[in-house]
């Protein structure tokens, strides 16, 4: 069998949850070709070329391509599933986009978001905030799956496919690309950080969510996060939202401050590898989770952390 | 210009899920169930379209066991004008519930179908771009603001690092992300005045739309728990233990 996987990244540079993609999509089959559709997306395809196990690099090109409208990706992928078995994409905002689209024209069900590849038609997902674990088996002919990719390992660079343009379709005739407006940061992306320091509803407002969460990030060389309380009172962006219904981060380290751990809030951060929670009522259930719990007003905590972390030469 | 809202019902979002010892699913027998709360939004949207004078009609729709009847009549207490309840105590993939929409569609002849981005059981994502797909309408995804004039709606999605606008054509389907709007809470007047309204109940079976599940459920388990953890009792401890024990710093 054949495996597309379609690759995540900004025009300029591969985002590493395609070479975690390509991990699960290698466990289906050892045929597997990568899908780089964009604009000025050259160096993408050069970079995806280079991950060991995929066989050749697709590159597709054109205005709507580059500001992702879901239309244009389904009639790229659609005619291309006629040489595959399955299309694996990663689980980004961008992918859940698109890939359902995918699967209605080719009518199959769409896999979502899986943490396991079984065997080549089953494969184990998360359910119910990740309280559940569902373990499916698809009796479609084609597999359209999105991957969680927080779960796989990324693929090594060390391979040398060969890129081959293919052509773009033609531009959807109902959907118009208006603006994007992407936050610049200098902070690391939330969903692909070693560091996560997430601020809670205890913040109170955004400047003291700015104040006290931004400072220790950057001191960490952090990224930030934000319950979806926090986010619902407007103290941080949605894009900070890490949860079940935001994003899925399982960093090296997650620093939660103020957050209490409700349960769609431990659906997108319990499988990073080390938990410190920060919160001054001892019975919150993210100490539960925690590896390292801190019972402390964090008004007081994080500037003794951040003092700490001085001394101890960070 | 009429707008259709599809609506689920599913356990509560504060309540926790327990699986069965059987492995064969979450149980679900005397739980908490709730509107989903993306379908609340996409709800609350409706209405509000409404109020502005955008809108002239709301329908509700769910598709799902008697008592998502009970569904129904919240989104008809917060503002919906009437509601149809396609009944089945299947329990439908994402696939068969935009076939199921698409045939409903097809005779109610919506200008705009606003709808939750996710429900938080299956937690797929995925009914609103297939619907848009089967119905070859323009499709604008996780919501934050949505303008409607001139037969255009101009949205605000929540994207990957920031937002980006679209334009879509009516029809066309939009769906919910968080922070659309807040939903309201239907006061007790409004709660009275829902019991009186049309709610139109039909056999899936009548439709005649293939339903038939593409995957079969093998088991349902609980994922791995976290080994307890420690606490600390200062900033100085949890950072030496960070360093020397956990060693991430």
């Amino acid at each position: 069998m054949a495996v597309l996987v379609i690759a995540d990244h900004d025009n300029a540079h591969l985002r590493d949850t395609t070479e975690k993609t390509v991990t699960a999509a290698l466990q289906l089959s050892a045929d597997v070709d990568l899908l780089v559709a964009g604009q000025g997306c050259k160096a993408v395809a050069d970079a995806g070329a280079k991950i060991t196990g995929v066989r050749k690099v697709l590159l597709a090109e054109s205005a709507e391509l580059g500001e992702g409208l879901a239309e244009s990706m389904e009639a790229l992928v659609v005619p291309l599933m006629a040489d595959y078995d399955a299309v694996l994409t990663p689980a980004t905002s961008q992918g859940k986009n698109f890939s359902p689209r995918i699967a209605a024209r080719l009518d199959v069900a769409q896999i979502s978001e899986i943490v396991e590849v079984i065997d080549a038609s089953t494969f184990v997902r998360p359910i119910y905030a990740g309280n559940a674990l569902e373990t499916v088996q698809s009796s479609d002919a084609k597999k359209v799956i999105t991957v969680r990719p927080t779960v796989f390992k990324a693929a090594a660079d060390g391979g040398s496919a060969k890129v081959e343009t293919i052509p773009a379709p033609a531009k959807p005739a109902k959907t118009h690309f208006v603006d994007q407006k992407l936050v610049k940061s200098a902070r690391p992306e939330l969903s692909g950080a070693k560091i996560v320091v997430s601020g809670g509803r205890a913040m109170g407002s955004a400047e003291e969510f700015q104040k006290v969460i931004e400072p220790l990030a950057d001191k960490l060389g952090a990224a930030v996060g934000a319950s979806r309380a926090a986010v619902d009172a407007g103290y941080a962006p949605n894009d900070y939202q890490v949860g079940q219904t935001g994003k899925v981060v399982a960093p090296e380290l997650y620093i939660a401050i103020g957050i209490s751990g409700a349960i769609q809030h431990l659906a997108g951060m319990k499988d990073s590898k080390v938990i410190v929670a920060i919160n001054k009522d001892a019975d919150a259930p993210i100490f539960q989770v925690a590896d390292y719990g801190l019972v402390a007003d964090y008004k007081t905590a994080v500037p003794d952390l951040m003092a700490a972390l001085t001394a101890a030469g960070k | 210009m009429k707008v259709l809202v599809p609506v689920k019902r599913v356990i509560d979002y504060n309540v926790k899920a327990r699986v069965k010892p059987d492995q064969t699913g979450v149980d679900l027998a005397n739980v908490k169930m709730s509107m989903n709360p993306f379908c609340e939004i996409a709800v609350e949207e409706a209405v509000r379209l409404r109020e502005k004078g955008v809108a002239t009609e709301v329908v509700a729709i769910s598709i799902g066991p008697p008592q998502a009847s009970e569904t129904l009549r919240t989104a008809l207490a917060m503002g919906a004008d009437r509601a149809i309840l396609v009944q089945t105590t299947e329990d439908l993939e994402p696939l068969a519930v935009a076939k199921v929409l698409a045939a409903i569609i097809g005779r109610e002849s919506p200008d705009l179908v606003v709808m939750g981005k996710q429900a938080i059981d299956g937690d797929n994502n995925a009914t609103g771009q297939m619907l848009a797909t089967l119905l070859d309408w323009p499709q604008a995804t996780f919501a934050s603001a949505i303008e409607v004039a001139g037969g255009k709606a101009k949205v605000t999605r929540e994207v990957d690092g920031g937002l980006q606008t679209l334009e879509i054509d009516l029809p066309g389907i939009v769906t919910a992300d968080l922070r659309l709007n807040e939903p309201r809470y239907a006061s007790l007047p409004n709660i009275m005045k829902a019991k009186k309204k049309e709610l139109a109940i039909e056999e899936l079976a009548s439709l005649g739309v293939d339903t038939a599940p593409r995957l079969k459920v093998v088991k349902v388990t609980e994922p791995a728990k976290r080994a307890g953890g420690v606490k600390v009792e200062t900033a100085a401890d949890l950072v030496a233990k960070l360093k020397t024990e956990a060693g991430v710093l």
